[in-house]
C-alpha cells in the first residue's frame, strides 16, 4: 500500500485530473488539446478524429465538439490569450473538405449511419498509430519510404497492374458499380489489419536481426579465441622452452608476428595469385628456414603466371635470399619488389660481409646457375653488386607482356 | 642534447625505448594516453615526441590534431607496430615528420630522432613503398601538378629507401650529398601532407596490406 501511495504522490493533489481546455496551442476552443492530454494521445489524432466523425457520420463530430466545449472548463491563463495557429486550423479544414469531397464522389457519405464502421476503423487506426512508440513510428516511415524509393518503379508498376487487372475484371463482369462500396470496406479493413499487425511484425523483425548479429559476434569471438590458442599461446610456450637459444626465440617470434599480421591486415587471398603475394610467401619461408628477418616492400602488383617467367624470377629471388641468409651474416635482409609498366624488378639486399665476385669459383651453382643463368634463360637479367665488407645486392629484372 | 617525450600506452615498451636510446638523447617525460600526452607536451616542450599510433582516447592522430592544432611547433616521430597503410598515411597526413616501426634498432631510432629534431623527415622502407604506390596510381587528373606528383629524383630516392639503403648510401649511389637526400625526403613529406589528391586517403583505406 505504501508503495502505491508513493507512486501516486508525484501525480498531483487530486487523484483524478479534471479535463480542462488549455489556451496555449489551441486551434479552436482547446477541446481537442484537453482531450489529448487527458487520454495521453497526440492532439493531431483527436483533431483528425473530430474531422472524420463530422464528415463521415453526418456531423457527429461537430456536435460532440460543441458539447465538450460547453462542459469543459477553461484552463486559467494569465495575460493576453495567445494567437491561434490559423495555418494548422486551415490544414484540418482542408482535410475535412477533402474527405467530404471523396465521400460525395464515391457516394459513400450517403450511407449516413452505415458509414460508421469506416469512421470507427479510421479512428482505431489513428489511435494504434499513436500508441506505437515515436521512434519506431519514425523508423517505419523512413524504412518504408526508403524501400519505396528504392523500388519505386517496380512498386508503381505492381500497383498499376493490380488496379487495372481488378478494374478490368469488374468491367468485364459488369459489376463495377455494385462492387464500389464493398471495395471501400475491404480497403479499410485491410488497412486496419496492417496497422494492427505492423508493430508486432516490426518487433519480430527486430528480434531476428538482433539474434543474427549476436550469432555473428559469437562466431567472430570463437575465431579470435581459436587464433590466440592455436598460434599465440603455442608460440609463447615454445619460446619458454627454447629460451636459451636467442636465434630460435627470434625466429619463433618473427614467424608468429607475421602470422598475426597476415591475419589482422591481409585480405584473404590466394597465396600465389600475384607476384607481390608470391614474394611475401617466399620471404616468409626463407625467414623461417634461416632465422634471419627479411623485410619485404612491394610496389604495384601483377597477376602471377605459374610455370612462366615470373615463376622463374621468383625462384631466382628465393636463391638470392637463401644466399644472403646463409652466407652474408647480415642481421637482416631487405627485399623490394616493384612492378612498373611492363617491367618487374626485385632487389635483394643485405648488409653482410659481401664477397669478391671475381673470386667466386666457377662451380658455385648458387649464383651463376640459380640466379643469373635462370634469369637469362627466361629473358630477364640479373645483376649483382657486392664488395667485401659492403654487403650484397642482387637486382633481378624481367619484362612481361601486360595485357 | 635532444629532449624527447615518449608517448605509448605500453609501460614495458616505454622503458625499453628509454634504455635503448643513446647518450645524445634525454628523455624528459612519458605519457600513456591522449590526455596525458597533450598535457606533458605543453609542460615539457620537448624537441621530439615519439608517438604511438594506437592509444586509448583517439590514438596518435588525436594527439597530433590537438597539439599541432593549437599552433605548437613540436616535432613528431610516429612509432608503431602497425604497418597498415591507413595508419601510416593517417599520422603522416596528421603532421608527423616520420614513421618507423617498433622493431627498429636503438641506433637507428637514435638516428631517426636526431633527423626529426633537425627538421628533416624519416621514412621507413615500407612508408617509402606506400608513397611510391600511392603516387603511382594516377588515373585521376591531378589538381595541383606540383603537389600531386613526385619528381624523378624524389622517386629515385624513395626507391632506394624502399630497397633498404641508408641516407648515406643513397647519397653515394646518386652522387649527391646527404643533405640533398634529406631535402628530397622532406619535400616528399610536404607533398604527402599537403596534396589534395583524395586518392591518397582512399588508396590507403582500400589497401589494408601489411
Amino acid at each position: 500500500m505504501a508503495d502505491q501511495k508513493t507512486l501516486a504522490e508525484p501525480g498531483g493533489d487530486a487523484p483524478y485530473r479534471r479535463m480542462t481546455r488549455p489556451m496555449e496551442g489551441r486551434l479552436l476552443g482547446g477541446v481537442a488539446q484537453g482531450l489529448a492530454t487527458q487520454l495521453s494521445l497526440d492532439p493531431i489524432v483527436i483533431r483528425l478524429m473530430f474531422v472524420l466523425l463530422s464528415v463521415v457520420v453526418d456531423g457527429v463530430g461537430v456536435v460532440a465538439y460543441a458539447v465538450l466545449w460547453m462542459i469543459t472548463p477553461k484552463q486559467p491563463y494569465e495575460g493576453q490569450p495567445p494567437q491561434r495557429d490559423w495555418s494548422q486550423l486551415a490544414a484540418f479544414t482542408a482535410i475535412g473538405v477533402a474527405l467530404f469531397a471523396f465521400g460525395w464522389l464515391t457516394g459513400a457519405s450517403k450511407g449516413g449511419i452505415g458509414m460508421l464502421p469506416f469512421a470507427v476503423g479510421g479512428i482505431g487506426a489513428l489511435i494504434l498509430w499513436q500508441q506505437a512508440d515515436p521512434e519506431r513510428r519514425k523508423s517505419w516511415v523512413s524504412g518504408a519510404s526508403r524501400t519505396m524509393r528504392k523500388n519505386r518503379v517496380r512498386t508503381l508498376l505492381g500497383v498499376v497492374l493490380v488496379v487495372v487487372g481488378a478494374a478490368g475484371f469488374l468491367v468485364m463482369q459488369g459489376e463495377l458499380a455494385q462492387a464500389r462500396p464493398g471495395l471501400l470496406f475491404t480497403a479499410v479493413v485491410v488497412g486496419g489489419l496492417a496497422v494492427i499487425a505492423a508493430p508486432w511484425l516490426a518487433g519480430l523483425w527486430k528480434e531476428l536481426q538482433l539474434e543474427r548479429r549476436e550469432r555473428i559476434r559469437q562466431e567472430e569471438r570463437a575465431e579470435v579465441a581459436a587464433m590466440v590458442h592455436d598460434s599465440v599461446l603455442h608460440t609463447l610456450t615454445l619460446i619458454q622452452r627454447v629460451a636459451h637459444d636467442p636465434r630460435e626465440v627470434t625466429r619463433l617470434a618473427r614467424s608468429q608476428e607475421r602470422e598475426l599480421r597476415n591475419w589482422l591486415y591481409q585480405p584473404a587471398q590466394d597465396a600465389d595469385a600475384t607476384i607481390a603475394a608470391g614474394v611475401r610467401r617466399v620471404a616468409a619461408e626463407e625467414e623461417d628456414a634461416h632465422g634471419v628477418p627479411i623485410e619485404v616492400v612491394c610496389v604495384g602488383d601483377l597477376a602471377f603466371d605459374p610455370g612462366g617467367r615470373l615463376a622463374a624470377m621468383l625462384k631466382a629471388a628465393r636463391q638470392a635470399m637463401v644466399n644472403a641468409a646463409k652466407y652474408s651474416e647480415s642481421p637482416s635482409i631487405s627485399v623490394y619488389a616493384e612492378v612498373e609498366g611492363e617491367e618487374v624488378t626485385i632487389f635483394v639486399k643485405d648488409r653482410g660481409k659481401g664477397f669478391d665476385l671475381d673470386a667466386v669459383p666457377a662451380d658455385r651453382m648458387g649464383i651463376r646457375e640459380s640466379i643469373i643463368g635462370r634469369m637469362e634463360r627466361h629473358g630477364g637479367t640479373a645483376r649483382m653488386r657486392t664488395e667485401p665488407g659492403e654487403g650484397t645486392e642482387v637486382m633481378l629484372t624481367m619484362k612481361v607482356e601486360n595485357e | 642534447m635532444t629532449r624527447v617525450l615518449i608517448v605509448d600506452d605500453h609501460r614495458l615498451f616505454r622503458s625499453g625505448v628509454r634504455a635503448e636510446l643513446g647518450d645524445s638523447i634525454e628523455v624528459v617525460g612519458e605519457a600513456e594516453d591522449v590526455e596525458s600526452a597533450v598535457r606533458a607536451i605543453a609542460e615539457h616542450q620537448p624537441d621530439v615526441v615519439l608517438l604511438d599510433v594506437h592509444m586509448p582516447g583517439g590514438g596518435g592522430q588525436e594527439v597530433l590534431r590537438r597539439v599541432l592544432g593549437s599552433g605548437s611547433q613540436v616535432r613528431f616521430l610516429a612509432l608503431s607496430v602497425s604497418d597498415a597503410a591507413e595508419d601510416v598515411i593517417g599520422v603522416i597526413r596528421g603532421g608527423a615528420r616520420g614513421y618507423v616501426t617498433k622493431n627498429i634498432s636503438g641506433k637507428e631510432l637514435t638516428d631517426a630522432i636526431r633527423r626529426v629534431a633537425e627538421g628533416d623527415a624519416v621514412f621507413s622502407p615500407r612508408l617509402a613503398g606506400f608513397v611510391l604506390d600511392a603516387f603511382a596510381s594516377s588515373e585521376a587528373p591531378s589538381i595541383d601538378p606540383e603537389l600531386d606528383s613526385l619528381t624523378q629524383r624524389e622517386r629515385e630516392v624513395l626507391r632506394l629507401i624502399a630497397r633498404g639503403y641508408a641516407y648515406k648510401e643513397i647519397a653515394k649511389e646518386l652522387f649527391i650529398s646527404v643533405k640533398t637526400v634529406e631535402t628530397h625526403v622532406s619535400s616528399v613529406l610536404r607533398k604527402l601532407q599537403l596534396s589534395n589528391r583524395h586518392e591518397l586517403s582512399r588508396w590507403a583505406t582500400a589497401r589494408r596490406l601489411v
